[in-house]
């Protein structure tokens, strides 16, 4: 590569931004679906480059590290194939009417904007502007949840707005707090947000200061994770927009929120005086699985469904970093990745089901594998992993959370597992109407790209027979760093 | 350091809590929309003096953007939507004053003790400011908590920035940054509003004034 690291840095960040401005301005369905999939394969292999490069030394604003590069490179992945699924999902609700071409133009605008700011979050080295790009990304997915304009979709969207802003506002106050704590050690200016520089000398911070803005910082960003008691939009927002959105939503979104949590879980962690921020999310993230895989079983629309299925995996997630130690940490890594691929494998499926079949109501979907095969499968087999079925991806990262925590807290280890049992269940007594039984009307050929889809689902069925061992030795050099 | 420095800046984020408690209780739209305008005011005279006392000019901007912004654009237009709207006589309270204003005391102590015991002593000024600020927020959460309607829970979300705002010229030499950028996302934000509130009326006036008139049937 001839790029210097330190371009391929600010590329990540320009090449989105550059074909938001451009897709803003262009008309015509083919030419910009083509050039919103150029610009995020672009981003995926400047991405790919930066993951290869040594890494660069980092400044007040960026840096890139062995946490943040996993995250980055995940979310470019999802990204470029979310917009390939995305080209063929949008001719078609542009066929049906359901957008019209001055809206089409904005969504592309609003999803490389959207991809812009998950990557600054994710590699900016300043809480600041960290908390800034947390809120372009709110902002702009609040826009696509309202963007069918309908009664359901804007309600959707302004609950988001709320619930995200008030979030947003918590997380901000929390960030002050911990610039409050380290401005007698560091001194003023803009050392004190830097994350590297806080990082070094938080040992010598105020330990009290940092409790309480941990606590802000908790609850602000883990309302975007979707955490119970915060997830009331999350259902919402996933059912109202376009699904290509609801893909990145689940499969991204969420993540970048909980990186923000993990910053500042390191932090504290540091810290010999402060509390302990592990235990905190391990409680959020039990009470998330025990109560989303209850909610899995009366749910009748099947965006919904899936989003509830989100906020248990989150809730799996941020249990196991909250546990902590190389081995839970490295579950939640896989755990992490694997769920991104699947579940937004599941949202492409759900988005051409609810397309040929005209509605997303669940009792309405029915026998799909005789009227639609691939897509019926597909389905199936996205559902297997995400329920987590051997030998697919996600049963090895679920084995491997419960297996570390039953070593150290076995009834915690119980809890779990009732949650993973009572959502296995859920979500296959869902699939089997869906799936299985008479097929209901809706027989219309679907013009799906089928291979997001399915390119998802191999990596995850390949993970859970054969990790392969560049993999093992990555993940587990970045869970020794997340402490 | 002289007293009448901190007596000042007392004095108006004080004044800030104040009419915070005010907007609490105010169940008239276009009031509370005038009371939202005073909040603003004080903020810019608070962070105007912040950046007097501190010797940081780019404080200013922040103070401006305050005046010119919150205290006068937003309030106008929001008024200019209200009247359209027909909304601007009533707006519906879900939890009555007097319980309000009892849970806005409580709230107003806790951040206040919160605030004074945990952060370090070295900076007096930036350490009560930071407790008015808190308290600030936790008024505008309860605001948008007990308000049903879109426009007066966009006022109390922006009372509760205002809170955030305060906090963060509290913090003495906090970077330019975020200033701005707080600045910056509040003008995105309220862009949104904006646009939802035209999606809302050219969707369903109707609708939302059929809900207020039986709501107002249901009172009388």
């Amino acid at each position: 590569m001839t790029v210097v690291p330190s371009d391929a840095e600010t590329l990540v960040l320009l090449i989105p931004l550059a074909a938001a401005a451009v897709l803003a301005l262009l008309p015509g369905y083919r030419v910009t679906a083509w050039l919103n999939m150029l610009a995020s394969l672009l981003t995926l292999a400047v991405v790919v480059a930066l993951f290869i490069q040594p890494r660069p030394a980092p400044s007040h604003y960026l840096l890139i590290d062995d946490v943040n590069i996993v995250f980055i490179l995940l979310n470019s992945f999802v990204g470029f194939t979310t917009s390939v699924f995305s080209a063929s999902y949008i001719g078609h609700e542009l066929h049906t009417g359901r957008l019209t071409p001055v809206y089409l133009r904005f969504y592309h605008a609003m999803y490389q904007v959207l991809m812009f700011a998950m990557n600054l979050a994710l590699v900016s080295n300043n809480i600041g502007l960290m908390w800034v790009a947390i809120e372009i990304a709110t902002l702009t997915t609040v826009l696509m949840v309202g963007i069918y304009r309908t009664h359901q979709a804007i309600e959707a969207a302004w609950k988001y707005f709320i619930l995200g802003s008030v979030g947003i506002a918590l997380a901000l106050f929390g960030t002050i707090l911990v610039y409050k704590a380290a401005q007698p050690v560091v001194g003023e200016g803009l050392d004190g947000m830097v994350w590297t520089v806080l990082m070094a000398n938080v040992a010598h911070f105020d330990a009290a200061t940092l409790n309480v803005a941990f606590i802000f910082l908790l609850l602000g960003y883990g309302t975007k994770v979707g955490l119970v008691p915060l997830h009331a939009w999350l259902p919402d927002a996933h059912s109202e927009g376009p699904t290509p959105i609801s893909a990145v939503l689940s499969g991204l979104l969420l993540n970048v929120a909980l990186f923000a949590v993990l910053r500042f879980k390191l932090l504290l962690a540091a810290n010999p005086q402060a509390i302990m921020p592990g235990p905190l999310m391990v409680i959020l993230g039990l009470t998330s699985v025990l109560f989303a895989s209850l909610m899995l079983y009366r749910r009748r629309d099947i965006k919904r469904l899936f989003a509830y299925s989100s906020i248990e995996h989150m809730g799996i997630i941020t249990f196991a970093f909250g546990m902590g130690g190389a081995l839970a940490n490295f579950a939640a890594l896989l755990h992490m990745t694997m769920h991104s691929l699947t579940k937004s494998a599941i949202f492409f499926a759900v988005g051409h089901v609810s397309q040929v079949k005209g509605t997303q109501k669940i009792a309405d979907i029915r026998g799909l594998t005789e009227t639609h095969p691939v897509l019926g499968w597909g389905l199936v087999l996205g559902v297997f992993a995400i329920a987590g079925l051997p030998p697919l991806g996600i049963f090895t990262s679920e084995f491997l959370v419960v297996t570390s925590t039953f070593a150290r807290e076995p009834l915690l280890a119980v809890a779990l597992v009732v949650g993973l049992v009572v959502a296995l269940g859920g979500l296959l007594l869902q699939l089997n109407g869906v799936a299985f039984g008479p097929p209901s009307a809706g027989t219309a050929r679907s013009e799906a790209s089928y291979l997001p889809l399915f390119a998802h689902l191999a990596l995850v069925c390949a993970a859970g027979v054969y990790l392969p061992p560049a993999l093992v030795a990555w993940f587990q050099h970045v869970a020794g760093r997340l402490g | 350091m002289d007293k009448i420095v901190f007596d000042i800046a007392h004095l108006l984020a004080g004044s800030i809590l104040l009419v915070s408690f005010m907007m609490l209780y105010q169940d008239r739209l276009s009031a509370l929309l005038n009371l939202f305008a005073l909040h603003a005011v004080l903020l810019a005279l608070s962070v105007a003096w912040q950046a007097h006392v501190h010797a940081a000019p780019h404080l200013y901007v922040t103070a401006m953007i305050a005046l010119f912004f919150k205290a006068l654009f937003i309030p106008l237009a929001l008024h200019r939507i209200v009247v359209r709207l027909n909304i601007h006589r009533q707006i519906e309270t879900v939890v009555g004053v007097g319980l309000t204003m009892m849970l806005g005391m409580g709230l107003a102590a806790l951040a206040m003790l919160l605030m004074v015991r945990i952060t370090p002593d070295s900076d007096l000024l930036g350490r009560e400011d930071l407790g008015f600020a808190l308290a600030t927020v936790m008024l505008g959460l309860l605001l948008m908590v007990t308000r049903r309607n879109a426009v007066s829970q966009v006022i109390g979300f922006m009372s509760l920035e205002n809170g955030t705002i305060l906090a963060a010229t509290g913090a003495k030499g906090m970077p330019m940054v975020v200033e701005i950028s707080v600045a910056f996302s509040i003008l995105i934000a309220f862009i949104v509003i904006g646009v939802f509130l035209f999606r809302i009326r050219e969707r369903f006036d109707t609708v939302d004034l059929q809900a207020l008139d039986q709501f107002r049937g249901e009172q009388g």
